[in-house]
């Protein structure tokens, strides 16, 4: 079984230094869209995650009902349900239930993906190892992009309002490029989403509603269409 | 709505999708649909995010579709998020000053 804390600290480190450059990122657009300085961290120390945060900060910046960002934020944050599913075997039956309240809290996408490679069980003292440089990372990186985001001039912070597009364009172009089914779920989300901002019949609809409708609808059509046996992910 | 509940329900919503499983799940998902639809789920709901939003998110259209037009090719090339990010508010900055 995997459960020294040391070992834990030595795997977060590369997780962690990934997520200086996100949340940089994070923290310039989260001014640019008109949140302080103190929010946006305050908003990665609690959340700890890229597409969720990044999500919410539109929202707010939309003045969204708390509705609206309850479920989007359910929605966008649904594969780590899965993830805690899958960690919840991998996790040595040893630990409590208190330790797990803790561990749940750092599942991300990346901290999963070194976790459950691991060889065997993995124990609380490991998790938590492996949590810390990336929280450090992700709150250090929000701090220091929000300090900067402040520091530039309007007509800096204007063009920074694509930032967060840029990253979403980064995240999802690539896996599009390599798998038919990433990319058909992509068209038919970005179609649906377009169709309720043009069609008059649907432009009442909010912007936190339409991103649910399309995400689950895309999604649930790719599910269909293109079922995964082994995901690699 | 103001910025602190914003912050709760974001954290709390985020923090239950993780814990709930870890906490009380002991069987694993076996189902193929389901498996596929949680890996689809981000890509499909960023990309209602990005369009058609992205082309109302600077100045104007012009600057955005030049910001949006490097952005696509700089993540096709898999450069980055901070990469892709800054060069496109780069080019838009850029294309705001002509």
């Amino acid at each position: 079984m995997t459960n020294r804390f040391f070992h834990g600290v030595k795997d977060g480190i590369p997780i962690g230094l990934g997520y200086l450059s996100v949340s940089f990122t994070f923290g310039l657009a989260a001014v640019a869209a008109g949140i302080p300085v103190w929010a946006a961290i305050v908003i990665s120390m609690t959340n700890l995650t890229s597409a969720g945060q990044f999500a919410g900060i539109s929202m707010i910046a939309a003045t969204a009902g708390y509705l609206e960002v309850a479920l989007s934020q359910l929605v966008i944050n649904l594969r780590y349900a899965l993830m805690s599913v899958s960690l919840s075997q991998k996790i040595s039956k040893s630990v409590n239930t208190l330790s797990r309240l803790g561990i749940s809290f750092g599942i991300t996408d990346e901290i999963f993906a070194v976790s459950s490679t691991k060889e065997g069980k993995v124990g609380g003292r490991y998790m938590g190892g492996l949590m810390l440089a990336p929280y450090l990372g992700w709150t250090l990186g929000t701090v220091l992009g929000a300090v900067a985001g402040t520091l530039l001039p309007p007509s800096v912070q204007s063009a920074l309002g694509i930032a967060i597009y840029g990253m979403f364009l980064a995240i999802i172009i690539p896996p599009a490029k390599k798998s038919f089914p990433v990319f058909f779920v992509l068209m038919v989300a970005v179609a649906c989403s377009c169709l309720f901002r043009y069609l008059p019949a649907l432009a009442g609809v909010s912007q936190g509603f339409v991103i649910i409708i399309c995400g689950l609808l895309a999604a649930g059509l790719g599910a269909v269409l293109f079922p995964e046996k082994e995901d690699e992910a | 709505m103001n910025l602190i509940g914003y912050i709760l329900v974001m954290a709390g919503v985020t923090y239950g999708v993780r814990c709930l499983p870890l906490v009380l799940l002991r069987k694993d998902i076996t189902n193929v649909y389901v498996r596929s639809f949680f890996k689809y789920i981000p890509y499909a709901v960023l990309g209602s995010m990005t369009f058609p939003a992205i082309l109302y998110a600077t100045g104007s259209m012009i600057s955005a579709l030049a910001g949006l037009l490097t952005a696509a090719v700089l993540a096709y090339l898999e450069k980055s998020l901070l990469t892709v990010a800054s060069i496109a508010c780069v080019v838009v900055f850029l294309v705001e000053m002509l």
